[in-house]
């Protein structure tokens, strides 16, 4: 990754899962490696669709590429078919399976 | 080649011939992938709309049926924001705002995606080992020209990205 200075988005609307009740937090999508996606790209899409500040997106990025897959979010089945789905527009290999 | 900049509210670049006609040709296949072409079994629609449960090609195949319309779409449409915005065949510039800037990442990654399945890309592909086993093999196959492609599209997307990045640091 080139040595890009990290901009410091504010993690709005962060997907936390306050507001969930504990039955319907059994979902997650999961992003897997894939040679063809650009690091800084991948975190640049962490970070817009999540809203996950550059370091969080960044790690989740580096755990997708040296451990072969990282949990990017968790909910509800249906929001994690959305979240899977727009990782799909983006171009990243996303899945969703029970926790 | 040619690199995005920033200029105020627009990431730009000049774009000589031979990348306006390389640019409107992967664009081209992109959407010609995902209309008259359109084929499950084709890997690279395999690769472009990935099963959701992998373990389950039934659940799979139920959302797909929710999900793949809109996907399609937008697919089609942010290759369509690339062949809208290039220059005429002789060259010149293109000025993208950050929407359009946006449409033409995901664009470029698809037609880079759709690029690395048919080239056989994988985790342990060295670009710059791949392109120059080609050159020894046959320097005029059609996979030196296409590695080099594929090797352009991912240093334009990186300089866009960047180009985009910047701008939002700016801010």
């Amino acid at each position: 990754m080139g040595g890009m200075a990290a901009p410091q988005v504010a993690p709005v609307d962060a997907p936390d899962t306050e507001e969930v009740p504990v039955a319907d937090r059994a979902w997650v999508t999961i992003v897997w490696d894939d040679p063809v996606n650009l690091m800084t790209y991948v975190t640049w899409v962490f970070q817009k669709l999540f809203g996950y500040s550059h370091e969080k997106a960044e790690k989740l990025m580096l755990d997708v590429h040296h451990k072969g897959k990282a949990v990017v979010s968790s909910g509800a089945r249906e929001r994690m078919e959305h979240d899977a789905s727009q990782l799909h527009a983006y171009g990243l290999w996303a899945t969703v399976d029970q926790a | 080649m040619s690199t995005f900049r920033r200029q105020g509210e627009h990431c730009v670049a000049t774009f000589a011939a031979d990348e306006v006609r390389v640019l409107r040709k992967v664009a081209s296949e992109v959407v010609g992938l995902l209309t008259d072409g359109f084929d499950h079994s084709d890997p690279v629609v395999g690769r472009l709309f990935p099963d959701t449960y992998p373990d389950s090609p039934g659940d799979s195949a139920d959302l797909r049926r929710y999900t793949e319309g809109d996907l399609k779409t937008g697919k089609i449409d942010q290759a369509g924001a690339v062949l809208a915005a290039l220059p005429p065949v002789t060259g010149g510039e293109v000025r993208l705002d950050a929407e359009a800037a946006e449409a033409w990442l995901r664009a470029l990654n698809d037609a880079r995606l759709a690029m690395g399945v048919r080239l056989e890309i994988s985790a342990d592909t060295d670009l710059g080992d791949e392109l120059d086993d080609a050159v020894l093999h046959d320097p005029t196959s059609t996979r030196v020209f296409q590695l080099s492609i594929y090797a352009y599209l991912g240093y334009l997307q990186e300089s866009l990205l960047r180009a985009l990045v910047e701008g939002r640091l700016a801010h």
